[in-house]
């Protein structure tokens, strides 16, 4: 029996410069990977959805705040709302919280600098559908690159996002580059099946680019729409 | 009408922008207090009177050009006619 490919989606909005990294990377991973286009009301049908990084309608007014508006992200909310699994990388995780399916916003980088390195994060959780494939606590290399990645709660929303033990992934002790709240590089949903993180782990893949570690995130996902594929059939 | 939305960091909230305007300006011999950088939204709306358009860039506001975790909003509206 041939392997099942799940279909994961790649939303391009005007802006995105990742989608394409993203759809490889998947492709790679397994994954059934399609392009999808910012302005399609309908989506077709999918296992997974991923928001690529980038600066989608130039980061105007606030990362994300124009992108989710667009035709497309109707549909994602919905896909969302039913329990779908959906991945925001960097500008996706921007549009993610800025459209209410994640908590928090992420303000300009404390430096005021746009970041370019690769950083060390801390896996807290890997009972979630993103990071099954890593090890309790395990640290993993990815590059960030972004000048809009301080995650920022009120007190009262933080307590909220760490009694329910939402962050699951931070950035390890000193390698914080943007001043985040309680240095939150990514977050799971309450439901727990929607994942924004400002890392890139599409850019992560293959040692050869220095570091294979973001393919635990995204063959996390990748796994866990198959086995959505699996239970279905 | 004409309507200005002036949007800025909620007080207590860390604002980088705002510290290096500051910091600037005292390095420049002004002796100013916390500095704030927000945004300043110029529209023309189109409504019968100041009443209906402040309710629309209030909802403009909520919607679409403050995000209410960071960001506090004040709008002035001037009858343009």
């Amino acid at each position: 029996m041939s392997e099942v490919r799940p279909r994961v989606g790649v939303v391009t909005f005007p802006g995105s410069n990742d989608d394409r990294d993203a759809v490889w990377a998947l492709a790679a991973l397994g994954a059934d990977a399609k392009p999808l286009w910012h302005a399609d009301e309908r989506l077709p049908a999918l296992d997974a959805i991923v928001l690529p990084g980038g600066f989608s309608y130039g980061d105007y007014l606030r990362a994300g705040a124009i992108a989710r508006f667009s035709p497309a992200m109707g549909a994602v909310v919905e896909f969302a709302r039913e329990g779908g699994l959906v991945l925001g990388i960097c500008n996706g995780f921007q549009v993610l919280c800025e459209a209410g399916l994640l908590p928090g916003v992420l303000r300009p980088n404390r430096s005021l600098s746009f970041v370019c390195r690769d950083v060390r994060l801390t896996v807290e959780r890997t009972d979630t559908p993103f990071t099954s494939r890593c090890r309790p606590g395990q640290e993993l290399t990815i590059p960030v690159k972004h000048g809009d990645g301080c995650w920022f709660a009120p007190a009262a929303l933080l307590a909220e996002v760490e009694g329910d033990d939402l962050v699951l992934l931070r950035y390890a002790e000193g390698e914080n580059p943007n001043g985040s709240v309680a240095d939150v590089a990514g977050l799971v949903s309450p439901e727990g099946n929607v994942m924004g993180l400002m890392p890139h782990p599409e850019h992560a893949v293959d040692p050869l680019l220095g570091s294979g570690d973001g393919a635990l995130v995204l063959a996390s996902l990748v796994d866990a729409a198959r086995d959505r594929v699996l239970q279905a059939a | 009408m004409r309507a200005t939305v002036l949007v800025l960091p909620k007080t207590g909230i860390l604002d980088p922008q705002g510290s290096a305007v500051e910091e600037s300006l005292r390095q420049l011999g002004f002796p100013v207090g916390e500095a704030r950088v927000g945004r300043v939204i110029d529209l023309d709306v189109d409504a019968g009177s100041a009443d209906e358009a402040r309710s629309a860039v209030e909802r403009m506001c909520e919607q679409l050009l403050a995000n209410p975790l960071i960001e506090s909003y004040e709008i002035a509206v001037e009858d343009a006619s």
